[in-house]
């Protein structure tokens, strides 16, 4: 082994290596040269760990939803419809736990087989009735969206049970909130599935070539199924996350996450693994856009702009990533 | 050798036609890298002429409308005219077009989502000055020319609601409507060309698009016809012209020549008819597979033998179903009928096959389109390479990736696969290179049945003569092969057994010193005349 790995290093003209690994790091470097900024210009209120800590925990909903769309993605399908999941999930908190008295732990369940739900309806759509992901998934997220207003009164239901508040940003470990904990703990699962299991594979090959991973004995409706639901689930969990945040269930800023966290996910898709949704990658990126924006909005600068740096930074950092790849194809959609 | 005053200086026949040649080309070559695929080729075709173009595979026929295209330059010193006017070599993508000529290719060139009229007038309507469209006329200019050809379809149908025999006519009513108006503005005759339109055409079909062509060509403008199939060519055509391993095999006059001259001309020498098959060749091999009554798409009840350790061939000419069977046995297109019998007894109906229960017998399926169906090329080599059986390296809840890249290593070693990195993106390889990397995936697996369709195709010849060797070792060792191809030399050299169908149906079988690529190529020609004149009820092979 040690033979062939030095061969096929040398094979390799160096300045290759370099260009990959800088490629692998670059928005990470850009991450802290970011940091460095605003903290020199805000040495006292930006660089501060309950900052940090503060956008650990309100972005872990956002970490968790980018998390939720590269599942789908990698299986070559779009889920528009996490941002309503996302929302469903914690109104439904609201409306069981506060106006109907159920358990906490019941109306938890319950809202992750909600999410369940929702990835097997558009699963249906996609896959037996071939229609494409991005109509289903954008008539779901305006269906449930109405669902929700309807379920709440298009009101803000606050009191939700304090359990929940205090699980997901009561305690602090090396101060920053346990919410951050959860979404990291969902991207060490997704990486070990996506690269440590035949699962991970077969979830690749069928994004990548569905007619191969057909022709080579994969369930691809099965696959794309299973990416489906995780997706639902995994935006039903951000609503838990984002309802213990609030304290309360909102039945309308959940949808703003959906874009950040799209950009996120082909965002991350330029970084540590280039070329591939991954989890590592999404999250960084979503730590990004939180410290450029948390930046942006501390120094006073007009909401807009937040909206603007979001898209500019995207676009940005996928055409840099395509240049320095050259002549290679695009990997990704 | 022609019958038409040529204007590049050629000495016409006494008592030939007086009219000016539409096309008339002379002494055009190419050569790829060194292979002449056209070694100075000159015919010519005259006003209101059919005329057919015929050769095997590999004879010049695609270089030759390739080069009229503009697609190809041809070698310096070639000549052509058009209505008398010589023309500058190479011709333009496009120019054809200004010239007075249309092509109608195999896969028609029609967009199935949109409609007859849109589909009809797409150039005018995506080119229209005026920068507003006037539907109105746009649909009585389709009207009227679909019923210049006295055809009924429906202006605002989808063209993918349309018969495949619509959709043929309407393909060559576009082509010849590209060259009307030019046509009428000069006052000179067109040229349109149909490259194969017919293999997968039923009869009555044939003759509807027959009905089609004579209709353009008394309006003076003339066709070119390219078929592999003798009968028809011999039926719609004034003149054929033959090409063979790129030069010009030979001209005839359609009238005073018969089927077995033509056929001669194409294959390079006399040819024995075959005799009336239905007797089952002894297969020398045990059998290992017995495949009964398969059909789907192009293939009608099909029966055949495999031997363990066998390479089987199916060839037969265009459209003839024999590329259907790997994919059909494997269970990777719908199966209208048929069954597997595996020598251990196991019976398999084909109607609930799938690849995946295909892979749990023991089968193996290599296909012809290596970029979309066989390999994905933006991921690694090693992924690819070990698709079906990643779960064989995950030990202990953890996918080995040492271990996959160390076997691709060694895999890649055996196959020669260079450079040979497993961690490479499949891109990055040759398309030689890429094919031994599936090839390899396969073998690997040790599959009982390896099926595959067009293995060399786009594949280096030291490449070729690689992946023969390794399918020839591992039909020594007991593997069966079925080798769906088009190329009767690749055919002759590997397998020990060659079936030949003609219309969906097995019609010959080809073993011993027959097993040659002239005999196979042979073989392909009288099996489509055998058919021809005995359908129906061609004998299938079996039973």
């Amino acid at each position: 082994m040690t033979e062939t790995v030095s061969t096929m290093t040398q094979a390799r003209p160096a300045g290759l290596h370099l260009g990959r690994l800088f490629e692998r790091i670059a928005l990470l470097v850009v991450w802290v040269g970011l940091i460095a900024i605003f903290g020199a210009l805000m040495p006292q209120s930006f660089l501060n760990w309950g900052n940090f800590s503060i956008i650990f925990a309100s972005y872990a909903p956002a970490a968790l939803l980018a998390l939720a769309i590269i599942v789908p993605l990698t299986a070559g399908d779009y889920d528009l419809s996490v941002g309503a999941t996302l929302t469903l999930s914690s109104a439904l908190i609201g409306v069981l736990n506060v106006w109907h008295h159920l358990p906490i732990g019941l109306v938890l369940v319950l809202a992750l087989a909600a999410g369940a739900v929702v990835g097997a309806v558009n699963a249906l759509f996609i896959i037996f009735f071939r229609i494409p992901s991005l109509v289903v998934t954008l008539g779901t997220t305006s269906l449930m969206t109405g669902i929700v207003q309807w379920m709440t009164n298009s009101s803000t239901i606050g009191g939700i049970d304090n359990a929940l508040v205090m699980a997901v940003v009561g305690g602090r470990l090396f101060g920053v909130p346990y919410a951050f904990y959860y979404a990291a703990a969902a991207v060490v699962v997704l990486g070990y599935v996506f690269d440590y299991t035949p699962l991970g594979r077969r979830l690749l090959f069928v994004g990548r070539g569905r007619e191969v991973a057909r022709l080579n004995g994969i369930a691809v409706d099965r696959v794309r199924f299973g990416a489906l639901i995780a997706s639902g689930v995994l935006a039903a969990a951000a609503g838990i996350v984002y309802a213990g945040v609030l304290g309360s269930a909102d039945p309308y800023s959940g949808l703003n996450f959906l874009l950040p966290a799209f950009a996120a996910a082909f965002l991350g898709a330029t970084t540590i693994l280039p070329g591939r949704f991954n989890p590592w990658g999404a999250v960084v990126a979503v730590y990004f856009l939180a410290t450029g924006i948390t930046g942006l909005t501390m120094l006073g600068i007009p909401l807009w702009v937040t909206n603007v740096f979001n898209g500019g930074a995207l676009i940005l950092a996928v055409t840099i990533s395509q240049l320095t790849r050259g002549r290679e194809a695009s990997d990704i959609g | 050798m022609s019958d038409v005053p040529s204007a590049i200086g050629r000495v016409a026949e006494p008592g030939a036609p007086r009219a000016l040649p539409v096309l008339d080309v002379a002494d055009i070559a190419k050569t790829f890298g060194g292979a002449k695929a056209l070694r100075g080729v000159s015919f010519s075709v005259a006003p209101g002429e059919v005329h057919g173009l015929l050769g095997k595979n590999g004879s010049g026929k695609s270089t030759l409308v390739k080069i009229l295209a503009g697609f190809h330059a041809p070698d310096h010193g070639g000549r052509l005219a058009f209505n008398g006017e010589m023309v500058d070599l190479p011709l333009k993508p496009g120019d054809f077009r200004r010239l007075g000529m249309s092509f109608v290719h195999q896969n028609l060139g029609l967009v199935p989502s949109l409609t007859v009229l849109e589909n009809l007038r797409f150039a005018h309507l995506t080119t229209a000055r005026s920068g507003y469209i006037d539907w109105r006329a746009e649909r009585a200019a389709a009207r009227e020319a679909l019923g210049r050809f006295g055809l009924s379809i429906d202006t605002a149908e989808r063209v993918d609601r349309l018969s495949p025999v619509e959709r043929a006519l309407l393909a060559i009513v576009r082509a010849f409507e590209e060259i009307r108006v030019a046509c009428a503005a000069t006052g000179k005759p067109g040229l349109v060309l149909l490259d194969e339109p017919t293999p997968f055409l039923p009869r009555e079909g044939v003759e509807k698009l027959f009905g089609l062509i004579r209709s353009i060509a008394a309006t003076g403008s003339s066709v070119i016809f390219i078929s592999h199939d003798i009968d028809e060519v011999m039926t719609i055509t004034d003149r054929i012209t033959v090409l063979r391993d790129g030069a010009l095999a030979g001209a005839l006059e359609t009238a005073k020549a018969t089927h077995e001259e033509v056929v001669e001309m194409i294959v390079g020498r006399r040819i024995a008819r075959l005799g009336t098959p239905g007797h089952q060749a002894a297969v020398a091999k045990p059998a290992f597979l017995r495949v009964s009554g398969v059909a789907g798409g192009a293939l009608a009840a099909t029966d055949l033998v495999v031997g363990k350790g066998e390479i089987l061939g199916v060839t037969g000419l265009i459209g003839s179903g024999y590329e259907e069977l790997p994919y059909l046995i494997f269970g990777a297109r719908p199966c209208r009928a048929g069954a597997l019998d595996f020598v251990d007894g196991a019976h398999v109906p084909l109607a609930a096959m799938s690849p995946k229960r295909a892979l749990d017998l023991g089968l193996a399926l290599l296909p012809g389109d290596r970029q979309g169906a066989s390999g994905v090329d933006s991921l690694p080599i090693v992924d690819n390479m070990f698709l079906p059986d990643v779960d064989r390296f995950f030990r202990f809840g953890l996918l080995n990736r040492r271990a996959m890249v160390r076997e691709a290593f060694a895999l890649g070693t055996r196959y020669e696969v260079r450079p040979n990195d497993p961690a490479m993106k499949l891109s990055a390889l040759s398309g030689g290179n890429a094919q031994k990397v599936l090839i390899a995936r396969w073998m690997n697996r040790n599959p009982r049945l390896l099926l595959l369709d067009e293995p060399t195709q786009g594949v280096d010849v030291g490449t070729r003569v690689q992946i023969f060797a390794a399918l020839r070792a591992a039909a020594a060792a007991g593997m069966s092969v079925l080798c769906a191809s088009s190329d009767a030399e690749q055919l002759a050299e590997i397998c020990d057994r060659v079936l030949i169908f003609a219309r969906g149906r097995v019609c010959a079988e080809i073993t011993g010193p027959d097993l040659t690529k002239d005999g196979i190529a042979e073989a392909c020609y009288a099996s489509i005349d055998l058919t021809g004149r005995t359908a129906p009820a061609a004998p299938a092979l079996a039973s």
